[in-house]
């Protein structure tokens, strides 16, 4: 039976869940509140470990919704939702109009939130003019600008800090945001390919290659492309007369303090839960865990139920995911809510 | 005498990268590529025969050469060249060679 589901956010997991559910001939309302869909992909030229374009998996999701003939609603607002038994209401604005919608089941897709540097003032982000982050870096890549100092010329060396607002309990993140090491190993590569002469540093705690073709990206950054790793994190960063910035760390291997100045430092910046996640969290009840993201029902096995019968989740607003498992993760979710819709007995199953 | 007034004075043990020399470790890479995709890990060190009866450490050795503290002409004496190093390296360098290379390296600079 033809059932109404509500998604909340067109990043890739809320476009790809939608494309499944609307395959499934469900009528499926994709709400976002950007212009367009896409979400942080959209910020993004390449992608790691294969280096396409981040614009072949966004059309790639694109395609699926108007396939699956998803009813996409770009600049929503959503103001509040209510619960009558098993149906939600769901009040949004859109085009000046204040719409109610009523829906079988919804789904948060409120993915993530980029750290704010600044909250790490010992790399003098927002401070100095040659300290940026690795989505700064990334606005250059994508809009094609070349990769200068503030004072304009092309540098000679560049640092790369991992781990920060990562792993980090000075700033309230103690967890890894998985996709920053390999991200930094990318765009040192990226970097290198665009500017051969520059020297790349990259200062790290561990480097986690966790995922298939991860490691052989970091062994080739090291063997084509002379990328320099130093372990150990960087204490502080400061500014020299020139507007190099001198940084501090004790390489850990040699177990000496070691001091060196660079023409840029790129952030490598982790993931936080987003302010929409907080926002629709409220509106719902939902429940976060300790790291601030929201809690699934349980870690192993019911990884996109969440603590409100009907109301799912999927990709990164229940922990930090690469776009791969996103997207395994949104059609995990779409699967689980067609089975919810049928009232199948599979949900009579309890984890103690 | 020496400590008299019971305080002496350290030399500075920061590595300063910005005024370090590479060369070593360059020409060094350039005679043993598969050096560069050292990971530290220190499978050479644990293995080595060296170590058990000296201070030699191969992996802290490569690590100082990388950040240009190229004192390392004693040091590197300690090896046998017995090759078990190069039979664990899990990235398959070849250590072996490396140890040669930098022997190589140090005549050929005349350190």
């Amino acid at each position: 039976m033809k059932k109404t589901i509500i998604i909340i956010g067109a990043g890739i997991a809320g476009m790809e869940a939608a494309t499944f559910l609307g395959s499934m001939e469900h009528n499926v309302i994709l709400l976002e509140k950007d212009q367009e869909p896409g979400g942080h992909l959209k910020n993004w030229q390449k992608l790691f470990p294969t280096l396409r374009y981040g614009k072949e998996i966004l059309s790639f999701l694109q395609e699926g919704i108007k396939i699956a003939k998803v009813d996409l609603k770009c600049n929503a607002i959503i103001n509040n939702i209510t619960k009558n038994n098993n149906t939600f209401i769901v009040n949004y604005s859109h085009q000046q109009q204040e719409i109610n919608i009523e829906a079988d089941a919804i789904l948060v897709t409120t993915g993530y939130d980029t750290f704010d540097a600044t909250k790490k003032e010992e790399y003098g982000y927002g401070i100095y003019d040659n300290v940026i982050t690795s989505a700064d870096l990334e606005k250059i890549f994508t809009t094609g600008k070349p990769i200068i100092t503030a004072k304009g010329d092309p540098p000679k060396k560049i640092g790369f800090v991992h781990c920060v607002g990562s792993r980090d309990e000075k700033v309230g993140h103690v967890y890894c945001s998985k996709v920053c090491c390999v991200t930094g190993v990318k765009q040192a590569i990226e970097i290198k390919e665009l500017l051969p002469q520059c020297d790349v540093f990259c200062f790290y705690m561990d480097m986690r290659m966790y995922g298939m073709h991860f490691e052989a990206m970091y062994k080739k950054a090291q063997e084509e492309y002379g990328v320099t790793f130093i372990r150990g994190r960087v204490s502080e960063a400061c500014e020299n007369i020139d507007g190099s910035i001198l940084i501090k760390v004790e390489d850990t291997l040699a177990a000496r303090p070691l001091k060196m100045s660079v023409d840029l430092l790129v952030l490598l910046i982790g993931f936080v839960p987003s302010e929409g996640s907080k926002m629709v969290g409220n509106m719902l009840g939902l429940q976060t865990g300790v790291n601030g993201f929201y809690k699934t029902a349980d870690q192993h096995a019911l990884t996109n139920i969440s603590n409100v019968p009907g109301v799912f989740f999927a990709g990164a607003c229940t922990s930090p995911k690469t776009i791969t498992n996103t997207i395994t993760d949104a059609r995990a979710a779409a699967s689980t809510i067609a089975r919810y819709l049928e009232n199948n007995p599979i949900f009579q199953r309890k984890l103690t | 005498m020496s400590n008299f007034f019971g305080y002496q004075i350290h030399n500075d043990r920061q590595i300063n990268f910005d005024n370090n020399d590479l060369y070593i470790i360059k020409y060094v890479d350039s005679l043993e590529p598969t050096l560069k995709t050292c990971i530290s890990c220190g499978t050479c060190t644990a293995t080595c025969t060296a170590t058990q009866f000296t201070n030699f450490n191969l992996r802290k050795l490569i690590t100082m050469l990388r950040r240009g503290e190229n004192n390392i002409k004693e040091e590197i004496n300690k090896c046998m060249l017995c090759g078990k190093c190069s039979l664990v390296c899990p990235r398959g360098v070849n250590t072996r060679n490396v140890i040669l290379a930098i022997k190589k390296t140090i005549n050929y600079f005349n350190l």
